[in-house]
């Protein structure tokens, strides 16, 4: 902050930084501007008039208080400091006359609309509107659009804030929306009748104050007051947004973002919205017991029995662990410490089969080794970009908003790409699609050389190759000669797409000594070698190879991995059970319970604490504040909760090994964003979202 | 009277060749080189001095707008646009300038833009002006061709001038609409601070003239600051073009002094008002957007900035709009109001909202459907758009009706009395 200034708002003086808008300052010394164009994140359109203000001295007008600047404030005679006033009848009749003009043709259909209740014309029109309505003429009515199967249109309600126009284009990176014709007819269009194409859209109903743009999966559904909500972590990806969960009785109507500057800023993908219908289809909500090559719906205590008579007539050395991508810190931590009383090695949390978490040589990598290093918001600081075979925008859209937010107020900001030549929203250079590109960067390796805080994000479609380990070597060799890990600054970037990934690797839930990878569990079960398998939520691997072992399966879905099931253990969901989640920075967040899970499905840690029990091999914690202190004896990092991560090095020589290296193009492992899990397979809305997006060539071939 | 050799435009009515050698017969392009090597300080205090005032309407003193552009060319180029997009009603300067005495303008732009370090100027012309545009053009290449202006010309000054084509918005006739235009956006004004010379076209200094404004600039500094100041009253000196439209006998357009007196401006001119002066019921003297005037008021009004301004109207771009005793006062302003309406660009609420709402009360007004009351309601709900919008266009849709109410609300209210009379104490419209 440079100097500041001194001003007067409504006669109390107030230091400002000069940079701040008149807005801002007012809302500094306590005072509150009714607004609706202006939104702390977007550009300023100045255009709803609604935060009009007086300054003294200026011409005898109210100024637009969002768009001025405190610097360009003319002083007062004999250098008095500038007066701002906020409850002069001047202001208090500009503020009427904006309201009237808004409401007059806004439809009264308050009753039966989304936003009501939320709505920010309602509530201001209450505050700073007048008493009564002089207009008589007929209200302008104007036509629904059509924007995708996420956003509900009743354009007759907008303001023309241009909020949406600006979130596209600004955050989301997308032209489709746009003001169309003039005067009174202005509308809000997408101009040709077609789907928002970004995973952000459902923000555009956040930003919309009124009611024009409400959720579609949502509409007519509920009143918000009636909503219970919960602040929780979503885990449709590994960014780990803050979200809020809005429920009625078992039944989660509907998931809006809570803000958190260095994950989510205030916004949420699109998956992580409209996910929850998923939460209401295809649930385990009873045990099951596979009876004559059926699944047979079971108690609790057949269902224990059949895996723990199983567990305990095999040999400890043939029975493994999986662990999926949903479940929180606790789970794994049950799951590892039950197979460490079983006593087998054979554990893994990467059932892609990624290559991270254990050094060359077999040992545990260190944490910064599988760590978003610079952080999300420590991107805002790069200047050089390489994306080495991720597509961010569908594997972590936030992470990718970042960067174009990056990319947009900086100029002189890098990007560049090797791998898919997707649409990210922001320009980049494309270094090649596969890894020969590495040997060959051109010149950006000038550009990384250059830069000050080079950034390398290495996405899931390098590690998950045979040949990551040469890879990484490749990588960490660059990262080297780059200077990307340096003092203060480390740019070396995993970009996980698991939202369990970061906490089971920092537990170390790994294949042990002589343990077997999720790849040659997999063999093993097909071989014989390993009999039983628990599989705590993996539903992304190949479950057709699991036929030939017993597998106990702990989940909340009936998706790939109950199918292969021998036993089903019915689990809570994410929004359904309290649980740490590790983010790819590794920041540690509580996800909280909203409601209790359906049926007989029970939370994660507890099946497992019961199941030890049955098995006759007692896990040492009897409530989640044991298990908790078990986890932080275990993983001591994990005990700072959203602590901010600070840039440890990262010592390069140990990332990868030498070997050769497949010239195959980088894929990235979202082959569709809207289907990346069983909560999102489950959802309708998801589905339909597939079908208009994702299924379309349009977006690979742009 | 304003004497001949006194004339600036001295081809106004196209009675000559608008070519470039007629041109250089009446004075363009006579001693630019010299004015040229007086440098840029020596061309704005002249114009300074000259009492020029920005002739768009809003009345700016020229020089000191000029003054404003930065000094120095820094990291960004110097702009100098041209406001040709003249769609003022009632207004029609600007297109015989461009029609008739191109050139007085063309080297008006070379002179302004050397004055302000511009090395590139765009002339913005209105959509509607085909005709006038492809005259331009044409003076344009003379002048190319001739080399007066372009990258090697005669005058040691580097400069291209382009001539850009609107579509026929009305907004676009505001100068950062008209920025936003150019560059190729929607014809939406910007939000002041920063003003164009800080940042306007493409982000550098830009400032936006009329075509008027620049045209005359050449003869000012040829015939000294002093000629110029000659004439008119104090602080709106120097001599004008007029245009005059409506019930007169002979509409026309004239250069004249300013501070003229409105009578003798008609009646030397224009041949008195149809029906003569007592049959003059109003005038709106500066194009559609300001306040009209009665009739014992423009009895000895001098048309300038400051005398229109003591009755609350404005000289605007001189567009005198006669109306006599004929006219249906509240269905003319209706008219206008429609326009508003229609130009309104729907960026901020108060005239996207208000104008359209002023326009459907005056046309009922016009009929005589409303309530007493809703005329202090409309008076009201003008003052809530005047002063309240991001561009001038909010208080230039306000004013006429504020005027209206002024000095006509007997008329309105013999409207509804009217209306009402004999007709049965049911809600008419209920039962339509």
């Amino acid at each position: 902050m440079s100097d500041t200034r001194t001003i007067k708002v409504n006669g109390k003086e107030i230091d400002v930084d000069p940079a701040l808008t008149l807005l801002q300052a007012c809302e500094v010394a306590g005072e509150e501007i009714p607004r609706f164009c202006y939104h702390e994140r977007l550009s300023v359109a100045g255009n709803c008039r609604m935060c009009l203000i007086e300054v003294a001295g200026g011409p005898p007008k109210p100024v637009a208080s969002c768009a001025q600047n405190v610097k360009d404030l003319r002083p007062g005679p004999d250098g008095a400091p500038p007066e701002l006033f906020t409850n002069t009848p001047m202001v208090k009749k500009a503020r009427e006359g904006v309201m009237e003009f808004l409401l007059i043709n806004h439809p009264l259909d308050c009753p039966i609309c989304d936003q009501g209740g939320e709505c920010d014309l309602q509530d201001q029109a209450v505050a700073y509107g007048r008493d009564d309505s002089r207009f008589a003429e007929n209200k302008r009515a104007v036509e629904e659009k059509y924007m995708g199967p996420l956003i509900k249109t009743i354009m007759t309600r907008c303001i023309q804030c241009t909020r949406c126009v600006r979130f596209a284009t600004e955050i989301a990176g997308v032209d489709d929306l746009g003001l169309v014709n003039r005067g009174e007819n202005a509308e809000i269009t997408t101009y040709l009748e077609k789907a928002v194409e970004s995973e952000l859209t459902g923000n555009l109903i956040d930003v919309c104050p009124v009611g024009a743009l409400t959720s579609k999966p949502y509409a007519f559904t509920a009143r918000p007051w009636e909503l219970r909500k919960t602040e929780t972590i979503d885990v449709m990806d590994a960014v780990g947004s803050n979200i809020r969960v809005d429920s009625r009785g078992r039944e989660v109507m509907r998931i809006l973002p809570r803000l958190h500057a260095d994950v989510n800023e205030e916004w949420i993908a699109d998956k992580s919205r409209f996910i929850w219908d998923g939460l209401k289809n295809q649930r385990l909500d009873r045990p099951y017991v596979r009876v004559d090559g059926k699944l047979k719906p079971a108690s609790w205590e057949e269902a224990f029995k059949a895996a723990a008579d199983k567990i305990n007539a095999t040999d400890p050395s043939k029975v493994a662990a999986l662990a999926g991508d949903l479940v929180s810190v606790e789970a794994i931590k049950g799951l590892k410490d039950l197979m460490g009383l079983i006593g087998t090695p054979h554990t893994d949390c990467r059932q892609d089969g990624a290559h991270i978490g254990v050094n060359a040589d077999g040992s545990r990598a260190e944490r910064s080794s599988y760590l978003f290093n610079s952080t999300i918001a420590g991107l805002e600081e790069a200047d050089a970009i390489l994306i080495v075979g991720a597509n961010p925008r569908w594997e972590a859209p936030l992470v990718n908003a970042r960067i174009r937010k990056k990319w947009l107020n900086d100029l002189s900001v890098d990007v560049a790409v090797i791998g898919e030549a997707l649409d990210l929203t922001y320009d980049y250079t494309h270094l090649g699609a596969g890894p020969d590109s590495l040997d060959n960067l051109g010149d950006f390796a000038d550009t990384l050389k250059n830069a000050e805080r080079p950034a390398i994000i290495v996405g899931m479609g390098v590690l998950t190759r045979a040949d990551a380990p040469a890879l990484l070597a490749k990588l960490a060799k660059l990262a080297g000669d780059t200077g990307v890990v340096t003092d203060g600054w480390n740019g070396y970037n995993v970009l996980h797409t698991a939202a369990s990934r970061v906490g089971a690797l920092d537990l170390g839930f790994l294949p042990g000594e002589g343990g077997k990878s999720t790849a040659e569990i997999l063999a093993g079960a097909e071989s014989g070698e390993i009999e039983v398998v628990y599989n705590l939520g993996a539903d992304e691997l190949d479950a057709a190879k699991l036929k030939n072992a017993f597998v106990i399966y702990q989940g909340h879905h009936g998706d790939a991995g109950a199918h292969a099931a021998d036993v089903i253990f019915p689990a809570a969901a994410y929004t359904e059970q309290n649980g740490m989640y590790v983010n790819l920075e590794g920041r540690v967040q509580m996800a909280n319970r909203a409601y209790f899970p359906f049926g007989d499905a029970r939370e994660d840690w507890a099946i497992l604490r019961a199941f030890s029990e049955r098995l006759g091999k007692v896990l040492p914690y009897d409530d989640l504040f044991a298990l908790r202190q078990a986890v932080i004896a275990d993983a001591p990092v994990l005990a700072g909760i959203d602590a901010a991560v600070e840039p440890t090095s990262v010592d390069l020589s140990k990332l990868g090994s030498d070997g050769s290296v497949d010239s195959a193009p980088f894929l990235s492992p979202v082959a569709d964003y809207f289907q990346t899990n069983p909560i999102a397979r489950a959802s309708k809305t998801m589905a339909e979202c597939s079908a208009t997006v994702v299924k379309k060539p349009l977006l690979a071939a742009e | 009277m304003l004497q001949d050799k006194d004339r600036i435009f001295t081809n106004l009515y196209g009675l000559q060749d608008y070519r470039l050698e007629a041109a250089k017969k009446r004075g363009a392009w006579n001693g630019t080189r010299e004015m040229i090597e007086m440098g840029p300080e020596w061309i704005i205090q002249q114009v300074k001095d000259s009492g020029l005032r920005g002739r768009g309407g809003a009345g700016f003193p020229t020089g000191l707008k000029w003054s404003f552009m930065p000094k120095e060319v820094r990291d960004r180029p110097h702009y100098l646009v041209v406001n040709a997009d003249e769609s003022e009603p009632g207004t029609c300067k600007d297109r015989e300038i461009m029609r008739h005495d191109p050139h007085l303008f063309i080297e008006g732009c070379l002179i302004a833009s050397f004055a302000m370090k511009a090395h590139a100027c765009y002339i913005y012309i209105r959509g509607e002006y085909i005709f006038e545009r492809e005259q331009l053009q044409r003076a344009i290449d003379e002048a190319y061709e001739a080399k007066l202006i372009g990258k090697d010309n005669i005058h040691g000054w580097p400069f291209d001038l382009y001539l850009a084509h609107g579509a026929g918005a009305y907004i676009c006739g505001e100068e950062t609409a008209l920025l936003e235009s150019l560059e190729g956006k929607k014809g939406q004004p910007r939000l002041k601070p920063p003003f164009p010379a800080g940042a306007g076209l493409y982000g550098c200094p830009t400032t936006v003239n009329n075509v008027e404004s620049i045209a005359v600039a050449p003869t000012i500094l040829r015939r000294g600051a002093g000629w110029f100041k000659s004439f008119g009253r104090d602080n709106n000196a120097g001599t004008k073009l007029f245009c005059i439209s409506g019930h007169v006998n002979k509409p026309c357009n004239v250069e004249e002094e300013m501070s003229i007196p409105l009578k003798t401006l008609l009646e030397r001119h224009c041949g008195g008002v149809r029906g003569g002066w007592d049959n003059l019921k109003a005038v709106i003297p500066g194009g559609s957007s300001v306040r009209c005037l009665p009739k014992d008021i423009c009895d000895d009004v001098l048309m300038d900035f400051d005398a229109l301004r003591e009755h609350k109207s404005g000289l605007g771009t001189a567009a005198v709009i006669v109306m006599d005793k004929s006219t249906d006062m509240v269905r003319a302003i209706a008219r206008i109001a429609y326009f508003y309406k229609h130009e309104s660009c729907g960026q901020c609420t108060p005239c996207r909202e208000g104008t359209g709402w002023m326009w459907r009360v005056l046309t009922r007004m016009a009929e005589g459907d409303a309530e007493m009351w809703e005329i202090d309601k409309l008076l009201d709900v003008a003052g809530q758009i005047e002063g309240h919008t991001i561009c001038a266009l909010g208080d230039a849709a306000a004013w006429p009706i504020q005027g209206l109410i002024q000095h006509f609300r007997h008329e309105i209210e013999e409207k509804i009395t009217n209306y009402r009379t004999g007709k049965p104490h049911v809600q008419v419209a209920a039962a339509e």
